[in-house]
């Protein structure tokens, strides 16, 4: 545990690092695509204190200056698959970015989608020393919590102090300086595989980078389409991506569950490429162009021109209605939809007070979406864009980017994490002699 | 339906995408375009001029250009011109003038010309500028000659400052000016010019002037008559003598010495011949009358 609070550590301080120097850079390494934004920090943070600017998010104080998207390879279900080929996609998409930014980039955030998260719910509670909570108290509150046994060849990815209650009042976001007896904490913990980290840590080294900073994408996607009282009334945010669905779902502002559904858009066109017998790319191309999940009449009149290139002319003039286009994804998709709900009822999301889903990433695009959404999941569904940042190309401002914009407001005013604390005192060596001092002062 | 083929996804090799990353880096981008190029002409400069001949032709080449510049005819002083100068000391000038004409005005050194005139006895003050058209102008004070001051070996020509411009060689007499000798004599030039002024209102013709102990005057007559004047206000001490001299006759008397060094008590010494005569008849009358 230590070890891990080291490293994170040691990941935040170089993201102050980068932050201090100005430019960072954005990795979301997707299964189906990678894109990159690079950051510029202008220091307009006094923006932020400025009444009625606080809305804003934070994203005052920087601008995206490059962008660029490739398209991945060696990625599936939002792991790295193949190293080389990933670290290949990086490089293309970094450069390009730092070409359009014409800035060298050193650091880098990165986020990704898959490697089997398991969200934790911690508790933690500790008698104050003094009267006054101070920031001693808080670490140690924070390290009271019971860490679940999570298992072999997994890591901790954020540590979130979610509320803090002193005494009967809870609710509490900064119990700094007020005044108690008991100080309690309740802490979001997500785990991820450590290979996966490990992988994705060794390719942006590959690349010359310095990794300043993971996040899980469902948790970004989330920060980026969520409105402000969504993440504060509760929310839940399903990211479809082209190899898993992210679910995350935040509270208070916090995120209090996260996980990930290990099936995705490229489910979708493997399952037309089956069924029409075409190659993936034909494939992907008719799902983005002719998709959809309601058919109506005049699906059934609208023909689609399959194509091929096998020389057979009967099997290359094939033609078929968009009804049976949607009939082939139509399966896929509510199956997706579908384990998000389970993974949603897991999570116990039908006691939140609002039960707001917001759907993202690439495949909410697809037409009548929302329609078949909000039969499978409720009525309180809706399509969700990322926020506008400062500088953003229009290319970059679609649903498939969410999980990329929400890195950047991720890295402007990061969330406290376990690891931002200092260690409880009496963890240190050197406090341990005292305390013996003090326990034979106290027996004897 | 149009085939979609599939495309070769193009990435940058590990070398390409460093050296991409190199050339965005803003010292090394700055160090390349300033620092290089300036380290190379730096670099060929110092290679070009280590070698001694390089450096001896170049410095040639400015010393060539120089000289071309500074002969041009626009530069070059073709004459002396000498005012405010009499001959003599004009001829005298044009002698220990340093350089020889023509020559560029770079290298004519006028203070030094001008130190050298103003060196010059007979100049009291003179100043040297170069006129267009190429005339060196030296525009020079003489000193007026006013009194003669005689020496030991000879006559000097002193100014009102007692300096001493020449010798006299011509006569004496012909020059108009009066004499003054003794020690100190130069010292006290204004003062003896005065003397002479009002000397000239005697009947009897004025030798000169003589210091005496660098503090008074004597007034030497032709006739080898001394008047001894007070240091204190000499003139009126002169001029009551001369009163004297035109009621009584006084200097036309067998009288060697005027003393007039007490004021309030003229005394007159009398030659030995007229002191003895003047006994006698003094004692013969004295005695024609018992």
């Amino acid at each position: 545990m230590i070890e891990l609070y080291e490293s994170q550590r040691a990941m935040r301080n170089m993201r102050k690092a980068a932050l201090q120097r100005g430019v960072v850079a954005v990795l979301d390494v997707g299964t189906s695509k990678i894109a990159c934004l690079v950051l510029r920090f202008d220091g307009t943070d006094r923006l932020k204190e400025a009444e009625g600017i606080g809305a804003m998010a934070g994203q005052a104080g920087f601008r995206v200056i490059g962008a660029a998207t490739t398209r991945s390879r060696g990625v599936k279900f939002g792991e790295i698959d193949a190293m080389q080929e990933t670290e290949r996609a990086i490089r293309t998409a970094l450069q390009a970015a730092q070409k359009m930014a014409n800035i060298r980039v050193d650091h880098v955030i990165a986020c990704f989608s898959g490697a089997q998260p398991r969200s934790y719910g911690l508790a933690g509670a500790v008698e104050l020393e003094g009267q006054l909570v101070s920031e001693q108290d808080v670490s140690r509150v924070l390290s009271s919590c019971d860490v679940p046994d999570y298992g072999e060849g997994r890591e901790v990815l954020h540590a979130q102090p979610v509320n803090f209650a002193l005494d009967h009042r809870t609710g509490l976001n900064d119990p700094r300086g007020q005044l108690g007896q008991t100080l309690s904490t309740d802490m979001h913990m997500l785990t991820v595989d450590s290979f996966a980290i490990q992988n994705l840590a060794y390719c942006v080294k590959r690349c010359d980078l310095e990794l300043a900073g993971l996040a899980f994408s469902a948790y970004a996607s989330g920060l980026a389409s969520l409105v402000e009282d969504e993440q504060e009334l509760g929310a839940a945010c399903i990211d479809l991506g082209g190899g898993s669905a992210g679910v995350s779902i935040f509270m208070k502002k916090h995120m209090i569950y996260a996980d990930s559904v290990r099936i995705g858009g490229d489910h979708v066109t493997s399952d037309i490429s089956m069924g029409l017998q075409v190659p993936t790319a034909t494939a992907e191309r008719i799902k983005t162009f002719y998709g959809g999940v309601m058919a109506t009449g005049m699906d059934d009149r609208e023909m689609i021109e399959i194509g091929g290139e096998t020389g057979d002319w009967e099997h290359d003039r094939r033609t078929v209605s968009r009804t049976e286009l949607i009939g082939i994804m139509r399966p896929r998709v509510e199956e997706i939809l579908e384990e998000a709900r389970s993974r949603l009822d897991a999570a116990g999301f039908e006691y939140l007070p609002s039960q707001q889903i917001v759907l993202t990433g690439g495949g909410s695009q697809i037409p009548g979406l929302d329609g078949l959404a909000s039969k499978i999941l409720g009525q309180q569904v809706r399509l969700g864009r990322p926020l506008r940042v400062h500088g953003l190309p229009q290319a970059a401002t679609g649903a498939g980017f969410a999980s990329a914009v929400g890195m950047c407001l991720f890295a402007a005013n990061p969330q406290d994490e376990w690891w931002d604390f200092d260690l409880p005192v009496d963890r240190y060596p050197a406090r341990s002699l005292k305390r013996a001092v003090k326990w034979f002062k106290d027996n004897w | 339906m149009r085939q979609v083929e599939p495309k070769f996804d193009p990435a940058p090799s590990r070398w390409s995408y460093r050296y991409q990353r190199l050339m965005l880096t803003p010292l090394f981008r700055k160090t390349l375009r300033i620092g290089l190029p300036f380290a190379l002409a730096l670099g060929a400069g110092i290679m070009f001029f280590t070698d001694p001949d390089r450096q001896e032709a170049l410095i040639q080449k400015v010393a060539d250009l120089r000289e071309q510049i500074e002969t041009r005819p626009e530069f070059m002083v073709q004459l002396l011109e000498v005012e405010g100068a009499s001959a003599p000391v004009e001829e005298v000038i044009r002698e220990v003038f340093p350089f020889k004409l023509p020559i560029s005005s770079f290298d004519a050194d006028l203070d030094a010309v001008r130190v050298m005139i103003e060196d010059l006895p007979a100049v009291a003050d003179a100043s040297v500028r170069i006129r267009k058209g190429g005339v060196l102008v030296a525009k020079v004070v003489e000193r007026q000659p006013i009194a003669l001051w005689r020496v030991q070996d000879g006559l000097n020509i002193v100014d009102v400052e007692g300096v001493v411009i020449g010798k006299v060689l011509e006569h004496p007499k012909l020059m108009e000016m009066p004499i003054i000798a003794g020690a100190g004599a130069e010292k006290a030039v204004p003062e003896a010019l005065s003397l002479s002024r009002a000397a000239k209102s005697l009947d009897a013709e004025v030798r000169g002037l003589v210091r005496v102990g660098e503090r008074r005057w004597d007034v030497v007559m032709e006739s080898g008559q001394r008047i001894m004047l007070p240091v204190d206000n000499p003139q009126r001490a002169l001029e009551r003598v001369i009163v004297l001299d035109d009621i009584k006759d006084m200097l036309n008397r067998d009288l060697s010495v005027v003393d007039m060094r007490i004021v309030e008590r003229p005394t007159i010494r009398m030659n030995e011949n007229a002191a003895d005569d003047w006994w006698q008849v003094s004692q013969t009358t004295a005695g024609a009358v018992e």
